[in-house]
């Protein structure tokens, strides 16, 4: 954007000059000392000794890592060999949030372009129809789309009385259902990132092309996905990272073999399992790749501004 | 010839009515299935109220209102502080000037939104138990205080972009000293963006269930880990009664955040 200051957008006002640090120290105070200092003690605690029924010994071991990605036998006296049970779950999640943030994409931008072309006058109302959902509890949306997949559950029962199925579908507890749940919960997010590109589109430049005799599809390939592609991007980014941490899709809507990262963490300090480096490590690891994947991003779009 | 439409392509409409469907469908048989008589979930019985009855008078009552209470006072406290705090940020950011760590600021800001949920509630609980900090309505409080932060910062700093600072230049060459520049003339202009920070925070705090779950502590709920417990035993009607009554809080909030919003745009 031409003449936007620097700073997110910032205004260059200095009204209030020399206050700027004053200011802001409520805001390091509670967001540094409530989580930057408390994920710096999970890195910390994810190379301690665990302790049996939770909590931790203050001694220091890779032991939580190892258990992630080395197979030592059942007695650990073997020669390790890659440990496939928990790099299995976090590929499985990353398959996951990458089909959701496909499904997401495959929905969401026909929307967001349709939304984004409306009357002015129309337009926040329907934007305003696209955001609720968002606004609506999480774990209530979940709970609604677990109602609605049972096997006794109204989808099953209307499909049966339409005839296309005779038995009900074992829908839940697969990895279909939290596939489903985790394109439910995030779709927004897709939406409306998409949608602002597309409203600060150019249409001349759809004009030129159809000028050029390029038919509306090949417009749409050649010039307008490459013109919004940032918010396309930002969209996929805002939906990919939640589905992969994502807790209750799967505790809800799946079972035993849909185990994603999430759970797997949260068996550590909530479950019967109780390992608390186990569970920092693990967290540690998915804290690892989210951040790798935002600087990706952040690198990229500093570069293509300039 | 005729001149076709740029804007349209063969399917749109199409995909964004189906869009919204997914988006509504769910909620709208909840919340149509919570008005049923049947005490089988899946079997429509007639229209009856007694489920909310059951919310309110029923066995389980006492266990939800206890919850109902713990939600809405911290997301009133914690909606509360986040924005004092979001607002005092903002004017840092946005009337300043330049100076030293302002993108790191920015940054921390943002933080509570690029840390993954299941993350900052593991983080949350290792942090208050190690340092002897008891878990209960305090600890949700300041969780949730953290994460409010970015939420109530984007309106409002958004809303201060764009008041410019000509009123508050003006007060100021009439002697007018920063502190009763911004208290009368900034923080009036401001009323929109700080009302509808202030409910976007209220509402995602009313919303958490992971991070809540992590740093409740034993025998303290809110309403989603009150929900979240419940739905562990089986989805029973009452549950689709409070539910629903909570889509209700949600929706209506955020449509006076939206109503705010456009009467705040519309006069300038």
């Amino acid at each position: 954007m031409a003449g936007a200051a620097p700073g997110g957008g910032a205004s260059r006002s200095e009204v209030y000059r020399g206050s700027g640090p004053r200011l802001l120290l409520p805001a390091w105070i509670f967001i540094g000392v409530f989580l930057l200092l408390p994920v710096i003690l999970m890195a910390v605690y994810s190379f301690l000794t665990k302790e049996f029924r939770g909590g931790v010994i203050w001694e220091f071991t890779f032991a939580a890592y190892d258990q992630f990605f080395l197979n030592r036998g059942l007695f650990g006296d073997e020669p390790p060999t890659i440990e496939w049970t928990y790099l299995g779950i976090f590929w499985r999640s990353i398959w996951q949030a990458g089909l959701a943030t496909f499904f997401c994409l495959l929905i969401g931008f026909p929307t967001a372009w349709y939304v984004a072309t409306r009357p002015v006058s129309t337009r926040s109302v329907w934007l305003f129809l696209i955001t609720i959902p968002y606004w609506v509890n999480l774990l209530i949306r979940t709970v609604s789309m677990k109602f609605l997949l049972r096997d006794t559950g109204p989808l099953n029962e209307f499909l049966m009385w339409t005839g296309v199925i005779a038995e009900p579908l074992s829908l839940i507890n697969t990895n279909f259902a939290v596939q489903v749940g985790l394109f439910y919960s995030y779709l927004p997010f897709m939406v409306l990132p998409i949608y602002a590109a597309v409203e600060r589109y150019d249409f001349a430049l759809s004009e030129a092309a159809a000028d050029l005799y390029c038919d509306s599809w090949t417009t749409l390939r050649l010039v307008i996905l490459p013109a919004v592609k940032p918010g396309i991007v930002a969209g996929c980014i805002l939906v990919f990272v939640p589905s992969l941490g994502a807790f209750l899709a799967p505790d809800l809507l799946g079972g035993a073999k849909t185990f994603m990262i999430g759970s797997l963490i949260e068996e550590q300090f909530k479950g019967a399992a109780g390992n608390w480096p186990f569970g920092a490590a693990a967290a540690m690891i998915l804290l690892t790749v989210v951040m790798g994947v935002l600087l990706i991003h952040a690198r990229a779009q500093m570069r293509e501004d300039g | 010839m005729a001149k076709t439409d740029l804007r349209r392509f063969a399917g749109f409409r199409v995909t964004t009515w189906l869009c919204l469907l997914v988006l509504y469908a769910p909620l709208v048989i909840v919340a149509v299935y919570s008005f049923n008589a049947s005490t089988s979930i899946t079997r429509w019985g007639g229209f009856s109220l007694k489920w909310y009855v059951d919310v309110f008078t029923g066995p389980e009552a006492p266990r939800f209102r206890d919850a109902a209470i713990n939600s809405f006072v911290i997301a009133i406290a914690a909606a509360t502080c986040a924005t004092i705090i979001a607002t005092a940020a903002a004017v840092a950011m946005n009337r300043t000037g330049r100076f030293r760590g302002k993108m790191a600021s920015l940054a921390l800001i943002n933080l509570p939104l690029m840390v993954p949920e299941i993350v900052t509630a593991v983080a949350s609980l290792i942090f208050f138990i190690t340092i002897g900090f008891k878990t209960g309505l305090m600890t949700i409080f300041v969780a949730h205080l953290v994460f409010c932060i970015p939420f109530a910062y984007l309106p409002i700093a958004a809303r201060m972009q764009s008041v410019p600072d000509m009123y508050e230049q003006a007060a100021m060459d009439l002697y007018a000293t920063p502190w009763e520049a911004f208290r009368l003339v900034l923080l009036p202009l401001m009323i929109p963006g700080i009302l509808s920070g202030f409910l976007l925070a209220f509402i995602i705090s009313l919303d958490d269930f992971l991070i809540t779950n992590f740093v409740k502590g034993a025998g303290i709920e809110t309403l989603p880990t009150a929900i979240f417990g419940s739905v562990k035993q089986g989805i029973k009607p009452n549950i689709m009664a409070i539910s629903t009554l909570l889509l209700g809080v949600s929706v209506v909030l955020v449509t006076l955040s939206w109503v705010i919003g456009r009467a705040g745009q519309s006069r300038n």
